[in-house]
């Protein structure tokens, strides 16, 4: 008798659980969200998760054009003074009123020591208030770019957020989270139930949104599975209705699992090689007394060695697109008119000959082997590549910690060859020649991440010609200038634009953005 | 008495100094924790501005103290990811890790003490020598491995169990959720308790086995047989009875090492405990967080020890006379 009632127990015990509310979302991501100021970390996920709650002026749509959100329309009045017409009858969470103070609140606060988005909005822009209703951006110089990252900068309600005590934003170094960092309070489709860092995050809808709602969603919960083979798993059980990233080599088990399949596209991020150009004898090779990659026809020389399309086929599974250019094609208008140096190991040596290394010769390459897909296999390929044409690769793979503190500025750009990924915050190539491609001093002043300090005048000139310039046609055609000059000189090797994979349950349709944000407002149960 | 307790609690306090001193001079080698912290365009100035304010550019030992200072007052600093005072994080992780480690010493011993002694009663009956190949197994695969086959058996294929979390929790304590009231958070907790017990029920059978074996030919055990006491008798109060010291010490001391070193486990089945806060500690360079962590896993053995040094006293009569004359 106690017998049968125990495997009773049992057995209702096995049976309940797998029933959920059915337009609950479970969804998955490898990493953990943490703090939820908006203000404290430039991280796309972090920053998604964060869009499902909190507004901004301007958004990206779901093929990344800017389009109106709380800013209704804006005009650029005169050239260095831009309108913004704020939308009327929007509340906030808690029921106050969005206006122009929540605006200029928000550019303050953006822009305060502790935010690690400073970066949307210059320190010198000036914010106006014309009406509760108007805002005015009085820019320094011309900015044809001025909203581009501001779907990165969520409006926050000055009265709520100063009557929590949460004007500063918590930032790393803060010995007490503020109360946004644990609370949130935004004017978008969804609310924050319940916030676990690390452990679960649940929202519930805001059914006073101002938008017309696309999902049919009642609410939504996020957990963080850092374990590749339990988020996959999760996701062909039924357990979870979408989970991101797949990797590369379950994206085949999650398209021919029934119930579930693989949303896969290409990424914003580009991955490239780049060399210690600025040194005048590399840190770690065996050629002392000058640096070969000073040598444009050395740097041809290892972008010609190596077989990007094998990469593609072996090691990305097809999961990436070949670029010529360190930007991807969709923020570029003209990226058609570059292609890259054809695969040629012939080539390559005759070049490597030429420059006076018909031996080859030896050289270390630095390679994170937790931040980007594949990352360590993609430098391993790189090595047997390079090998081939007398090239000796002395890999050192390492956790992105070791990694980025080593080859940073902070670790005084300590590399003689690296791998590296970028993905223009901007949406725009303003970014990537600042950013990768102008000269810079041993600090890494003027452009931080171009580690391997290339640098060619010339860019720098067209750089600030394109931040200047506001007739879209010539700007793109300074662009291809600059483009063109930094192809000749071989500033970098691009690789690829990793492609992104999402598994999705077959009972809700999602929108994959390609830059990589997943956003609730689109999820829909069939 | 008291004189061996205070001087067991000094050692105590030294090897958490020691192991506290260790883990941060080792912490110089796991990288840079400001990278994590911040987004890819953050400058190179706003960085050194960052690791200014949290004190990384002081010498080590003035680190080391200055956390020492703070750890005497029970406070361990705040978590470089989240932005929380780490003795909280670590507190509400703490039920969740204990509950798992409570679920899976309880699975060992429930199924560890029977097959150890069936295997050392009929050593060649064809049962024990499935418990023993099986046995084999659950010692020689590794923690990760098991776990992922048992999500893709029970969790994928059959569909029984779920494959990560915790379930539904209940709140009984202000500092106290509990999976073990709902049916979900029973079910959650299946897999990883067996997962990290199979180890530890592996270790407890032949313990007991072999005891079982060196018992069974005692005196005692003879003179018990012929005073004529039933099989029952002699196998479960007489032989058993001896075997359970060394049992004890040992079982004592697993359980340190499951709450400590549920780390894997944890990460597989993304258990929300405190091993798995641990790894992500790691990977982030969350420094407060593998401080406080590493600390109290040094705790909990020295409590331990402690404890069973104690028994020891206690159990064993010889001890107690011999420090009495000493």
């Amino acid at each position: 008798m106690r017998l049968k009632i125990a495997s009773a127990a049992l057995a209702m015990v096995l049976a309940a659980g797998t029933q959920a509310n059915a337009e609950t979302l479970k969804f998955a991501f490898q990493g953990t969200y943490n703090q939820l100021d908006p203000y404290s970390l430039n991280e796309t996920f972090s920053l998604s998760m964060h869009g499902n709650v909190y507004e901004t002026l301007v958004r990206r749509s779901a093929d990344l054009k800017i389009e109106p959100a709380l800013a209704t329309s804006w005009e650029v009045i005169e050239p260095t003074r831009w309108r913004f017409h704020l939308r009327k009858g929007v509340k906030f969470h808690n029921g106050n009123d969005f206006n122009a103070d929540d605006v200029i609140f928000s550019a303050d606060r953006v822009r305060a020591e502790g935010s690690d988005l400073t970066q949307v909005l210059s320190a010198e822009v000036k914010v106006e208030k014309v009406d509760d209703y108007t805002v005015d951006f009085i820019l320094p110089g011309v900015n044809p770019i001025l909203h581009s990252e501001w779907e990165n900068w969520p409006i926050m309600d000055k009265e709520w957020t100063e009557a929590n005590d949460a004007v500063k934003v918590t930032s790393a170094s803060d010995t007490n989270p503020n109360y946004a960092s644990l609370h949130a309070n935004g004017t978008g489709p969804f609310k924050i139930a319940s916030h676990e860092p690390g452990v679960k995050t649940t929202y519930t809808v805001n059914d006073s949104w101002w938008d017309e709602k696309q999902h049919n969603l009642t609410g939504a919960e996020f957990t963080p599975i850092g374990s590749d083979a339990t988020r996959v798993a999760a996701l062909l059980s039924g357990e979870l209705d979408m989970a991101y990233p797949i990797p590369v080599q379950d994206i085949k088990r999650v398209d021919n699992n029934a119930g579930t399949s693989a949303l896969t596209g290409p990424e914003l991020r580009t991955i490239f090689l780049g060399f210690d150009q600025r040194r005048d004898e590399l840190t770690y090779s065996n050629i002392k007394g000058k640096n070969p990659f000073k040598d444009v026809r050395v740097r041809k020389a290892f972008y010609q060695a190596i077989d990007v399309d094998a990469i593609k086929a072996k090691i990305m599974r097809g999961l990436s697109e070949p670029s010529a250019l360190l930007i991807s094609p969709f923020l570029f208008a003209n990226s058609g008119d570059f292609s890259r140096y054809p695969y040629d190991p012939e080539a390559a040596k005759a070049l490597l000959a030429e420059a006076g290394y018909a031996d080859g010769f030896e050289v270390s390459m630095d390679c994170p082997n937790d931040r980007y897909v594949n990352d360590e296999a993609i430098c391993q390929a790189t090595a047997a590549f390079l090998a081939r044409v007398g090239i000796k690769i002395n890999l050192n793979a390492q956790p992105k910690a070791k990694y980025f503190a080593k080859v940073l500025a902070s670790g005084g750009f300590d590399t003689s060859f690296y791998m590296l990924g970028w993905t223009p915050g901007s949406f725009d190539s303003y970014n990537i020649l600042k950013n990768l491609n102008n000269c810079r001093d041993d600090k890494g002043t003027a452009s931080p991440f171009n580690l391997g300090g290339y640098c060619n005048p010339k860019v720098d000139e067209l750089t600030k010609l394109v931040l200047s310039e506001n007739d879209e046609e010539k700007r793109n055609a300074l662009i291809s200038e600059a483009y063109t000059i930094i192809n000749n000189d071989v500033s970098h090797i691009p690789l690829h634009q990793q492609g992104l994979a999402w598994g999705v349950s077959d009972k809700v349709t999602v929108t994959q953005r390609a830059d990589n944000k997943f956003l609730l407002k689109y999820v829909n149960f069939k | 008495m008291f004189g061996f307790i205070s001087r067991r609690i000094a050692m105590a306090l030294v090897v958490m100094f020691v192991v506290a001193l260790i883990s941060f001079l080792l912490f110089r080698f796991v990288g840079d924790p400001v990278n994590q912290m911040v987004g890819v365009e953050t400058t190179p100035e706003q960085r050194e501005a960052l690791r200014q304010r949290l004190g990384l550019n002081d010498p080590v030992l003035t680190q080391f103290f200055r956390y020492i200072w703070g750890a005497v007052q029970f406070d361990f600093g705040n978590s470089y990811q989240f932005k929380q005072p780490v003795a909280d994080l670590i507190g509400r992780r703490l039920p969740a890790t204990l509950e798992l480690s409570f679920a899976s010493a309880i699975f060992a011993l429930l199924l560890g003490i029977p097959m150890g002694v069936y295997t050392g009663l009929n050593r060649d009956s064809w049962l024990s020598k499935v418990f023993l190949s099986v046995s084999l197994v659950g010692i020689s695969l590794p923690t990760f491995f098991i776990g992922i086959l048992f999500i893709f058996l029970f969790s994928v294929t059959l569909q029984w169990l779920p494959s990560f979390g915790r379930g539904e929790v209940v709140q009984i304590a202000p500092f106290w959720d509990t999976g073990f009231l709902t049916a979900s958070g029973l079910k959650a907790i299946i897999l990883p308790a067996i997962t990290l017990g199979l180890y530890q029920m592996t270790l407890i059978m032949r313990l007991i086995r072999a005891e079982m074996l060196e018992v069974m030919r005692t005196d005692h055990i003879k003179f018990a047989r012929a005073r004529g006491l039933p099989n029952r008798s002699v196998y479960y109060v007489h032989a058993l009875k001896n075997t359970m010291v060394p049992v004890i010490t040992i079982t004592g001391l697993q359980l340190g090492s499951i709450i400590a070193f549920a780390i894997i486990t944890e990460t597989v089945f993304q258990w929300p405990g405190m091993g798995i806060l641990f790894l992500q500690a790691v990977q982030n360079v969350d420094i407060p967080i593998m401080a406080a962590y590493l600390l109290l896993t040094a705790f909990i053995f020295v409590v331990i020890n402690l404890i069973v040094d104690l028994l020891y006293v206690v159990i064993d009569p010889r001890l107690r006379t011999e420090r009495g004359r000493a």
